[in-house]
């Protein structure tokens, strides 16, 4: 049994995961470049399956499930950036190039 | 309404919401022009899949599912990983390609465009042997 309190948090970050989801992936959709899908996919698609794993680990109100849904979005954190990182250097070395609505490109040499 | 109701309501919410993201991604790596979009987008259904394992361990409560969501968190990084290695060593895309496309792009300069790929392909392997 769960109390009402914690029903309504973890029903909160559930729905609140899975909105964010949805807007990584509208942004996928809908932005111009390569360069600006990657940051919406790599931001608010990390946040989504965070909230998500975090309303899991509450659900089990267990410290060893709570902290191994803590690990699982320390690691989600820390390898997002990573890949999104080498995906747009890897990219831009090749040259795919940026959006005409691009201001200025700092990797231009 | 009970706490399990509440919870059980959201979770429903949430596995639409999620199948509705799960789609619109699936639509970018059919349609993305280039590579790089298709795997930015493979690496996205990457996440929504493990938002879906987490919101079925929610309903089922076997916790065991988080362990999996990490494994599979794991797969991800080093496909996208490889992937970038794998778009680095294919080598310079040809001259117009890669240039802006927006999701009303038509058909038609989709399919150039994967032809264009794969001539930009060819050369890579010839690259990649005398790396050898």
């Amino acid at each position: 049994m769960i109390s009402l309190l914690a029903a309504i948090a973890i029903a909160v970050l559930t729905i609140g995961g899975a909105l964010f989801s949805l807007i990584a992936a509208i942004g996928l959709n809908r932005l111009p470049d390569l360069y600006t899908r990657m940051h919406s996919a790599s931001k608010a698609g990390t946040v989504g399956s965070g909230l998500l794993l975090l309303a899991v680990g509450l659900h089990a109100a267990d410290i060893a499930t709570f902290g191994r849904a803590v690990a699982g979005i320390v690691f989600f954190i820390l390898t997002a950036p990573i890949s999104a990182h080498l995906l747009a250097r890897a990219a831009h070395k090749v040259g795919y190039k940026l959006s005409s609505a691009s201001v200025r490109d700092d990797m231009m040499s | 309404m009970t706490p399990e109701l509440i919870v059980e309501y959201a979770s429903v919410v949430a596995i639409v919401i999620l199948v509705i993201a799960l789609l619109m991604t699936v639509y970018r790596v059919v349609v993305g022009p280039t590579l790089p979009d298709r795997v930015i987008a493979l690496d996205m259904l990457v996440g929504i899949v493990i938002g879906f394992i987490a919101v079925i361990a929610l309903r089922t409560g076997y916790t065991l599912y988080i362990d999996i969501a990490i494994a599979l968190g794991l797969v991800g990084f080093l496909a996208t990983v490889a992937f970038a290695r794998f778009i680095l060593a294919r080598g310079r895309v040809g001259e117009g390609e890669g240039v802006e496309a927006g999701p009303g792009q038509s058909k038609q300069s989709a399919k150039t465009k994967a032809t264009k790929n794969v001539k930009a392909s060819k050369p890579a392997g010839s690259l990649g042997k005398e790396a050898k």
